[in-house]
């Protein structure tokens, strides 16, 4: 038997009483990196919302290496999942080594002031795999966009995840950035065998990168599968209404997403 | 050794030691000049003279109101700045001292306190001050949770509700009451309560005790909420007990000495710009600052064109609000 790091069980989700997510499922393996992609307003970011209890679910589980979610309080589940938001904002008075400690806040014992040795050790190998060690005490917010998000996820990495929860990683990046950034996420996907959910707008970013893709549209799975199997051009017209050609990347034979334009 | 820690510990070492120095000086200082000497031998004399009842009967109560009220204030101000993430927010933002000079402008209108006595005029501005802060409490929760910028907003409503009512009532109250109000609304650290005094004391320790329980959820939520909630903070819980705590250290308070403004505005952004804003240290160390801060200005205030007093909300607005300005324009400072 394989082992499922997260079970999404019929999971419909959303704000007031008007639900995004309606009767989604799907699984994540261990050591997978499954690319969430969607149309806008198709529940992407309700998903990463659900996933980190930050809204509850209104029907159907959500199961977290078998252990449903509901059943852990926050900072168990901080301890598992760790998320890498995606328009950070805020703690600009902050070095980037005190941002990243912060990461080590689900760890921490009742009644403890300072990090212990064994945090400022983690904290340094998340800040030495995501290539920000130089960075460590320069302030937040004299960062560009692209150091800020390494520096996220070297704040997730310090919360030693099973599972690591991206919400469009790449945008308003350059595309040096998002290279970077996605490589990094490869990086550790595969030799650390971290597992891995990103959203993801870039299709072929995603397709590029990712074992799996999932296809949302409406609130509902649309399509699951491999890159190739999902970035079809008739699947990509049905949710987004859309017409693309689909060829492959002469680097990596990915499959590469071309939009036709309407205007003539 | 943690560096961080030493320079902590090193920060509070100095602002307690700038606290003893006022304190001292606050005590030495006044309509009768108390020589340091004396001071420390006053002690061991026993009652008596009339430097000892100076000591202990106006100048200690007064110094010790004053460390109460100023950390108080100091750190109410800088839970809420931190829970709002806004540099404009202060103790009075959402509506307490609004209410608490309603309670008492309503109580010496009416002329309750000649029935019910002197100790009615603290008790009815804390009656006011919990009673808008239920107000804004209820008004800005929605489904349990705690909306931030609806909560700030009906405060500031409420607060200027508050103060039309007071000008109304000023309006049509009589002279003698009016001075009343007004010496109430500008804030004095005269009490003549032992009792509260010890109180406000107490309560404002506590306050820096429990606000500490807090203070890696306030470092967690400067990145906001759900960041916060990311890491396992238990948000809803957080806020609300933060706004509670704020909530009785600036009713306490107020009660007290009434509405001394700005302490807990600028001492959080003063310390802030020296310590750092990691609140393991920001705490303690305003709750230092701001008491400092009070017992400075409170001395200034009473010898400055003695035999007459100044009200002191006159001195922390003119010297906290130069000192910030000066600051501010010497040096880097990120909230």
């Amino acid at each position: 038997m394989s082992s499922e790091v997260l079970k999404v069980d019929d999971l419909t989700c959303g704000y007031g009483d008007r639900p995004v997510l309606k009767g989604l499922s799907f699984s994540v393996e261990d050591g997978e990196l499954l690319g969430v992609i969607g149309p806008n307003g198709s529940g992407k970011t309700t998903l990463v919302r659900a996933l980190t209890k930050i809204l509850e679910p209104m029907d159907g589980r959500i199961l977290l290496e078998g252990r449903d979610i509901k059943e852990m309080d926050l900072s168990e589940l901080a301890r598992r999942i760790a998320v890498v938001s995606q328009n950070p904002e805020g703690g600009s008075w902050m070095t980037v080594e005190e941002f990243v400690l912060l990461g080590r806040v689900p760890h921490r014992r009742k009644f403890q002031l300072l990090e212990t040795k064994h945090d400022e050790e983690v904290a340094e190998r998340a800040m030495a795999l995501t290539g920000t060690l130089g960075l460590k005490g320069r302030l937040l917010k004299e960062l560009s966009g692209g150091e800020r998000q390494l520096v996220s996820i070297a704040k997730a990495l310090c919360q030693e995840p099973k599972l690591l929860l991206l919400d469009e990683p790449t945008a308003h990046l350059d595309i040096a950035h998002q290279v970077r950034v996605l490589d990094l996420i490869k990086k550790l996907n595969r030799d650390d065998g971290l597992t891995a959910i990103t959203v993801l707008h870039d299709l072929n970013l995603a397709g590029e990168y990712c074992d799996r893709l999932l296809l949302l549209k409406d609130g509902k799975l649309c399509r699951t599968g491999l890159p190739e199997e999902v970035l079809d051009p008739r699947v990509i017209e049905d949710a987004y209404g859309v017409k693309v050609v689909v060829g492959r990347n002469p680097a990596s034979s990915k499959p590469y997403v071309f939009p036709i334009p309407n205007a003539k | 050794m943690n560096s961080k820690l030493v320079r902590w510990a090193l920060s509070a070492f100095v602002l307690f030691g700038a606290l003893m120095l006022a304190g001292a000086l606050s005590l030495c200082v006044g309509s009768v000049g108390i020589p340091l000497k004396r001071l420390l031998c006053l002690p061991f004399e026993g009652r008596g003279s009339v430097e000892y009842s100076i000591l202990f009967d106006v100048r200690l109560p007064r110094l010790l109101l004053g460390i109460g009220v100023g950390g108080a204030l100091a750190i109410s101000g800088v839970v809420l700045q931190g829970m709002f993430r806004n540099p404009l927010v202060e103790p009075y933002t959402l509506g307490i001292s609004g209410g608490a000079g309603l309670g008492v402008s309503l109580n010496v209108a009416l002329r309750m306190y000649r029935d019910v006595g002197t100790v009615s005029i603290p008790l009815s501005g804390f009656l006011g001050a919990m009673g808008t802060v239920l107000l804004v409490y209820i008004l800005g929760t929605r489904r349990g949770r705690m909306g931030l910028q609806r909560l700030l907003l009906t405060g500031v409503m409420i607060s200027f509700i508050c103060s039309s009512a007071i000008m109304l009532i000023m309006a049509v109250s009589k002279a003698e009451d009016l001075h009343g109000i007004i010496f109430w609304m500008m804030g004095s650290l005269e009490e003549p309560h032992g009792w509260l005094i010890k109180l406000v004391l107490v309560t404002s320790l506590c306050g820096l005790l429990t606000s500490y329980v807090f203070a890696i959820d306030l470092n967690a939520l400067s990145l906001g909420e759900e960041e916060a909630a990311h890491l396992g903070v238990k948000v809803e819980r957080a806020k609300r007990a933060l706004f509670i705590l704020a909530s009785l250290l600036t009713g306490f308070s107020v009660s007290a000495a009434g509405i001394i403004g700005f302490v807990g505005l600028v001492v959080p952004h003063f310390v802030r710009m020296f310590v750092g804003g990691d609140h393991r240290i920001l705490l303690p160390a305003s709750y230092l600052a701001g008491s400092t801060f009070l017992v400075l200005c409170d001395t200034l205030a009473r010898t400055i064109i003695a035999p007459l007093e100044l009200p002191i909300g006159v001195i922390t607005g003119i010297v906290g609000g130069s000192l910030f300005v000066y600051a501010l324009s010497k040096r880097k400072y990120e909230f």
